[in-house]
């Protein structure tokens, strides 16, 4: 590395980052009173999903959370080409959640690798609102390193950068961790479901704010998290079979569905 | 003769079965190698080669210069050539052919038209083109067709026609030879900015950016490498040019072989678009749009043309036609999406597959909603439903009308997982058994 080239490394690594204190609240008065405030926006936080199949609930709040977020721009949403395999995103979906998808730069990137290199590209840039990376599984290449840099990126540019895992958590430079679970949403008439309904935990924070959990639904109208009315105050009855429907006109697609207690029993046999 | 016999009286023989397809990516080969001589180069499978090398002898030392180059690099390569200079395509490549060096002695078959005009001429006794040059044209034309003629004429250079190059002439080009080959491929960038600068120059004096740049490097053992970027908006900075090709040559999955080395570098840029000089901010900083343009450009050029991507809606009621994403280059900025209805939860998923996941559902007949379902080895209880929602199926694109009805359900599980299901066809009316489907996952 030539003279220059270093100095300019020292100039970087030393240069005091102007502290950006523009925050990112839920809009839940609670949540965010135990936030101080709300998150910092020039940060990046970790979404992890609790189990693997509340992908979808994480990657919602993930995009509610860069809907709060008061910073113009787009959101750049990275994903890896094997993302398909659990559903491409749906635009008329981010619509229906209060989300302009023309505001959506979608990035494809054929390995975590790229993933990473891209997302340090759109976390740089600081026209970019928001930027959501959905690494595929476990993804150990995103380690301690690459989130320290992301980090770095985003507080110099002041972009808020989310990035969505599953999995168990691992060492991360990221100001704070989200678990993200899906919950019965509340009951509308009819027993039809609800407005999407999370419950968010913080997992960690760096600057030292205890974890807490909440249970949050989606106001698209408001554009806020609201308390979730909890539906476990009135039981639901897990929709019983009608029992004057006939047993022949129970009727399952090609393959016929085995009770999974029989399916148990042929197994042991 | 049959192989076999062949092979009966020579029995060392070796066969090599014929290859249209690997001769025609050689000629192909070779047809890019010859750009460095021209642009107007045009294939004549199966052995032929045209060049047209009007006005582009000089850095040869004229015709002679050039064909010999030509042959000192076909001989390298363990090739031999058949030069022939003439006036029109036709005539060099019938010279060729016959290995012949004037038109006049080429034979009268040379005219390459019907097999009874050959026997006609043959049986009047014109054997050279000589001889048939001499003829009352209109006779000819007369007895022979219009065809014949025209192709006797552009064989005597009478008439010209133009070759169709392989590659379309672009308007802004720099190029620069060298002595001795570059073996660097560090120095063969240092000369892409070179030429980047020049190009810029050109492109300043036409008001005009590239949305398109070729890089050719020619190596001097005939090989050509191409690279290509593409960009969102016009540009024509010299070192944001170099910064894109810098991605471009660190994302390509077979590095830059300099091998024996470079002897011609060749930018073009073949598509422009105008681009005025910018006026920066009074207050400073620089124009965002310009800023999201530039990171489009570095993650297209890193990731390729298809991987940035952007939602477009459709006029369509079937779900997964009715929003999908294209790439940003090819799309049009629409922001023509249907209103949403307020109080009402989501309606559509925010991940949809596409096709849609077959599953195993117990649902009451004939159009109950789903009670349970097996999804990837998971059984899912329903608690909560909301459905159907009837969406027929494309009856006016078929002459039968035919195409089964989707009933779809939103559905939540225990667990709180919401799923978007549909019940593909209507019970008894459209199919005995209907499948179901899952089609998409709510937040």
């Amino acid at each position: 590395m030539s003279r220059p080239d270093l100095q300019s490394l020292v100039d970087t690594l030393t240069e005091p980052i102007a502290p950006d204190t523009s925050r990112l609240t839920l809009g839940h008065p609670s949540t965010d009173h135990k936030l101080g405030g709300g998150l910092a926006q020039a940060a990046l936080h970790e979404v992890f999903a609790t189990q693997e199949a509340d992908a979808p609930a994480a990657a919602g709040f993930a995009l509610l959370m860069a809907l709060r977020s008061e910073r113009k721009g787009p959101l750049v949403w990275l994903r890896e080409d094997k993302g398909r395999m659990n559903g491409r995103l749906y635009g008329l979906g981010f619509h229906e959640l209060g989300f302009d998808p023309d505001r959506l730069l979608l990035v494809e990137a054929p390995d975590t690798i790229a993933l990473l290199r891209a997302a340090a590209e759109a976390v740089q840039c600081t026209a970019v609102g928001a930027v959501i990376i959905e690494p595929w599984g476990k993804a150990s290449v995103v380690d301690l390193t690459a989130t320290r840099r992301l980090t770095l990126a985003a507080a110099r540019s002041g972009v808020l950068a989310l990035l969505l895992r599953t999995g168990d958590p691992g060492p991360s430079a990221a100001t704070s961790r989200w678990g993200v679970r899906a919950i019965p949403s509340a009951q509308l008439p009819a027993d039809a479901p609800g407005a999407p309904a999370f419950e968010i935990s913080l997992l960690r924070h760096r600057s030292g704010i205890a974890g807490f959990s909440a249970r949050v639904e989606w106001n698209r109208d408001t554009c806020v998290f609201t308390d979730l009315t909890d539906p476990a105050a009135a039981p639901v009855a897990t929709a019983p079979l009608p029992g004057v429907v006939p047993a022949t006109a129970v009727v399952g697609t090609n393959h016929p569905l085995p009770h999974p207690a029989l399916t148990r029993k042929q197994r042991a046999a | 003769m049959t192989l076999a016999d062949s092979r009966a009286r020579v029995p060392a023989l070796v066969s090599i079965a014929h290859e249209p397809a690997a001769d025609l990516a050689l000629l192909e080969w070779l047809a890019d190698g010859c750009d460095r001589y021209t642009p107007m180069v045009m294939a004549m499978p199966p052995l032929g080669l045209v060049l047209d090398i009007t006005g582009c002898t000089h850095p040869y030392g004229g015709e002679a210069g050039l064909v010999d180059d030509l042959l000192r690099r076909l001989a390298k390569l363990g090739l031999t050539g058949w030069p022939a200079l003439a006036n029109t395509p036709d005539a060099a490549l019938a010279l060729a052919r016959h290995r012949m060096a004037d038109v006049g002695d080429l034979p009268s078959t040379a005219l390459e038209v019907a097999e009874s005009t050959h026997l006609a001429l043959r049986r009047a006794g014109l054997k050279h083109i000589t001889d048939v040059a001499k003829q009352h044209r209109p006779a000819l034309a007369a007895r022979f067709g219009k065809d014949m003629t025209d192709r006797l004429a552009r064989l005597l250079g009478e008439v010209d026609i133009h070759i169709t190059p392989r590659r379309a002439p672009t308007p802004i080009e720099a190029e620069q030879r060298f002595a001795a080959p570059l073996a660097h491929s560090d120095a063969a960038l240092a000369v892409i900015e070179t030429l980047a600068v020049r190009a810029g120059l050109q492109l300043t004096e036409r008001a005009e950016g590239g949305r398109r740049f070729d890089v050719a490097l020619f190596r001097s053992d005939g090989h050509v490498a191409r690279l290509g970027v593409d960009t969102a908006n016009p540009v024509r900075d010299p070192k944001l040019l170099i910064r894109l090709l810098r991605d471009r040559i660190g994302g390509l999955s077979d590095p830059l072989d300099p091998g024996f080395g470079y002897d011609l570098i060749r930018l073009s840029v073949p598509v422009t678009a105008p681009l005025a000089a910018s006026q920066l901010l009074l207050e400073g900083g620089t124009l965002a749009e310009g800023e999201i343009g530039a990171l489009v450009d570095r993650l297209t050029t890193r990731l390729g043309r298809n991987r940035v991507r952007r939602m477009i809606p459709a006029d369509s009621h079937i779900p997964e036609q009715a929003a999908f994403d294209l790439a940003l280059a090819d799309s049009p900025f629409s922001g023509n999406w249907p209103a949403v209805i307020e109080g009402d939860p989501p309606w559509r998923p925010l991940q949809l597959f596409d096709p849609p996941q077959i599953i195993q559902v117990i649902a009451e007949v004939p159009d109950g909603p789903p009670r349970r379902f097996r999804w990837r080895r998971r059984l899912h209880e329903v608690t909560r439903h909301e459905g159907p929602e009837r969406i027929a199926a494309q009856w006016w694109r078929r002459a039968d009308g035919a195409g089964l009805t989707r009933d779809y359900y939103r559905v939540e599980d225990g667990d709180g997982r919401r799923f978007w299901l549909f019940r593909h066809g209507l019970y008894g009316t459209e199919k005995p058994l209907p499948g179901w489907y899952l089609h998409g996952l709510f937040a």
